[in-house]
């Protein structure tokens, strides 16, 4: 772990390096590859007739943001998660978030005239809201505690509802199946920017609002007295906290489908490296989760080739060691 | 006096007794009672007293046929299906000592489905449709032996194992999700039809391949059902109360592993009824496990006969998986059971 600020400062440094590596790699690599002249020349003077131009700004580019967004975006929830539920399992995946937002995309496109990405994002959004509300309220026990096994049996609860109810609409309804099924699998590609414009408001105000609440989230780390302390209630904190969580997942989902255990990981990696405070933290997790979500999704690209691995995939690979190896360590005293 | 005692302990055990006698009579008769309107219901009419004709004789008439080699075998299953998954979830709920362990929660289930995906996408074009069951089981037991010993530490501990199986479940069905992906469109739904647990096209001999399982697992599961009861109360109790707890829980474990991995293999991911049908019978005869296998069995046989009746007639003409309408009443219950066990964890 890294102790002084110059230390972590110089970390995170490097982690913008190799952020912006990941995402240079992203744009680059696949099955055509693209030189680095080309990919100055689309931004400069875009020409409509080079295939590498087209390539570039229509599927690469738009991918590799979406991927470096949503990446962060779900670490940072994850933290935040972790934060106040003071539970190592939470993540957006494993609390039903994931699966309230699919629920929801379902619904959208089996039962509303709504088809497109851009339709549903904000059936997304809601359902996201719905499932986060639901696990807050089963995870409580009598005395409004949250022991962690009942957060994470709560996320199974919702998650096992809603992926159940979604198969049977999709059984029923075979055409919005095969439109939603690459959607479900959680995936970057294919998907266009002007998809994340929309978003970015969102995005932009959930960010700036865990920038203003770092400390409240440490103090919320040692207790809700302290939070008291700095002059606000825990609720009201913990409230605020939740919106980030919603918004950023929310939109996370809606974005890339159902992409989990970037939550998960990432942040329990951040803290390995800079410690449990919260300044460090959330910039730590935005810029691991980029890198992660990144390279899992050039690797996709290149491990069963020419099929695209669906990123969502690959990242429930990377995570389930890595979840089972936390349920043997940090759970064993429950 | 102490003869008194003894008398009034009798017969209210005896009483007790046959109050639970009582109770699996009047489901039994509900269930037969159940067949028999499952009998006569479906897409092509058949009259009551034209069904008993062809009950008699069995080679008559092509509603003989339809009787004897569609909705008859098709019942069945329906009833053996849901009786060997409720009695996977009764078992477990207890060796976990959580009310809502289910073959589902803890992986058993995704096993199983992501080795039948695996094997209708990859496979099926080279092996007989018939092997499908072999290589769900496989999953399910290759699953279970997994989250067993990935929660090992000094013997498994029930939160231990909830926890892995739920992380193993995800992983599995991310290997799901790829195999559906990437297999054709036709392939990728018949297999999606397969996860959500379906009766449909279901033979005689499919009956005679789940049969067996039942027979040797729901005996075994009966004569452990004393252990059950006593690690129930905490493996320090049931260790002074003499039970080798290791080797009971994986025991028992195995038999909930082989119930629910043959159930599965027969009817698909019917989620859910492992977890309610338990429940459902605890609120008739309490948790003691003698009392619980059977009416969970009955229980869990009434739910999929009319989950599978709804999917057959309610939207004609199409034929709707059977996992619907068991999923559809199952996870609300499941999140209503989780609301009112906050006092006990």
């Amino acid at each position: 772990m890294l102790n002084s600020t110059a230390a972590k400062s110089i970390g995170l440094l490097l982690g913008v390096l190799v952020a912006l590596g990941a995402f240079f790699a992203s744009v680059m690599l696949g099955t055509t590859e693209i030189s680095l002249s080309s990919l100055y020349g689309s931004l400069v003077h875009y020409d409509p007739t080079n295939i590498a131009h087209i390539i570039l700004l229509t599927e690469r580019l738009p991918r590799a943001v979406i991927a470096a967004l949503v990446g962060a975006s779900l670490a940072i929830a994850g933290a935040l998660m972790q934060t106040m539920t003071r539970n190592p399992l939470a993540s957006p995946g494993i609390l039903g978030i994931n699966a309230g937002a699919m629920f929801f995309v379902v619904v959208a496109v089996s039962l509303l005239p709504l088809h497109t990405p851009a339709h549903y994002v904000w059936a997304a959004l809601l359902g996201a809201l719905v499932a986060a509300i639901l696990v807050v309220v089963l995870s409580r026990g009598r005395h409004g505690e949250l022991s962690p096994l009942r957060v994470v049996l709560a996320g199974v609860a919702v998650t096992a509802m809603f992926v159940s109810f979604s198969q049977g609409l999709l059984v029923i309804d075979q055409q919005s199946f095969e439109s939603v099924l690459y959607w479900l699998a959680g995936s970057v590609s294919g998907r266009d920017l002007s998809l994340v414009a929309p978003l970015l408001p969102l995005f932009g105000g959930a960010l700036l609002l865990s920038a203003l609440l770092v400390r409240h989230a440490n103090a919320l780390l040692l207790g809700d007295d302290m939070v008291t302390g700095l002059g606000m209630q825990a609720t009201t904190i913990k409230l605020l906290l939740g919106l980030i969580v919603i918004v950023l997942a929310g939109s996370a989902v809606a974005l890339a489908g159902m992409i989990g255990f970037v939550g998960l990981i990432v942040p329990h990696m951040a803290r390995g490296v800079f410690g449990i405070d919260h300044r460090w933290l959330l910039p730590a997790c935005a810029l691991l989760g980029a890198c992660l979500l990144l390279l899992a999704d050039l690797g996709s690209r290149f491990l069963m080739p020419p099929q695209e691995i669906p990123v969502g995939v690959m990242t429930a690979l990377i995570g389930t060691p890595f979840f089972i190896y936390l349920a043997r360590r940090k759970m064993a005293g429950q | 006096m102490r003869t008194d005692a003894t008398l009034t302990l009798n017969s209210a055990a005896k009483s007790d007794s046959n109050r639970l006698l009582r109770r699996l009579l009047i489901l039994s008769l509900l269930l037969l009672a159940s067949a028999g309107l499952s009998l006569y219901l479906g897409s092509f009419p058949t009259p009551p007293l034209q069904v008993l004709n062809a009950l008699a004789a069995p080679q008559s008439s092509d509603i003989a046929f339809i009787i004897w080699e569609l909705r008859l075998p098709r019942i069945t299953l329906a009833i053996l299906v849901g009786a060997a998954l409720a009695i996977a979830g009764a078992i477990l709920q207890s060796i976990v000592r959580n009310p809502l362990a289910s073959p589902d929660v803890i992986g058993i289930t995704s096993g199983a489905a992501l080795a039948a995906v695996v094997f209708l996408s990859l496979l099926s074009s080279t092996l007989s449709i018939h092997w499908l069951p072999v290589a769900a089981m496989l999953g399910a037991l290759v699953s279970a032996l997994l989250v067993v010993s990935l929660a090992w530490k000094n013997g498994v501990s029930p939160s231990r194992m909830v926890l892995v199986g739920i992380g193993l479940a995800a992983a599995m069905g991310a290997g799901t999700t790829l195999l559906i992906v990437i297999s054709d469109d036709s392939a990728a739904m018949t297999a999606y039809v397969w996860l959500t647990g379906s009766l449909y096209a279901a033979q005689w001999d499919d009956v005679w391949s789940l049969l067996p399982w039942l027979v040797v697992a729901v005996p075994i599961s009966l004569l452990f059902a004393r252990h059950a009861d006593a690690m129930a109360l905490g493996d320090s109790v049931a260790e002074g109360l003499g039970v080798a707890i290791v080797r009971s829980r994986l025991v028992l474990l195995a038999c909930s592993v082989a119930l629910a991995g043959a159930a599965v293999a027969f009817a698909g991911g019917l989620s859910f009824v492992g977890l309610i049908a338990p429940h459902l019978a605890a609120r008739l005869v309490g948790r003691n496990m003698a009392r619980l296998v059977p009416t969970s069995a009955l229980v869990g046989a009434l739910i999929v006969l009319y989950a599978d009746l709804l999917g057959r007639v309610a939207f004609l003409p199409k034929d709707l998986p059977a996992g619907i309408f068991v999923a559809g009443i199952g996870a609300p219950f499941f999140v209503y059971l989780l609301h009112r066990s906050r006092a006990r964890f």
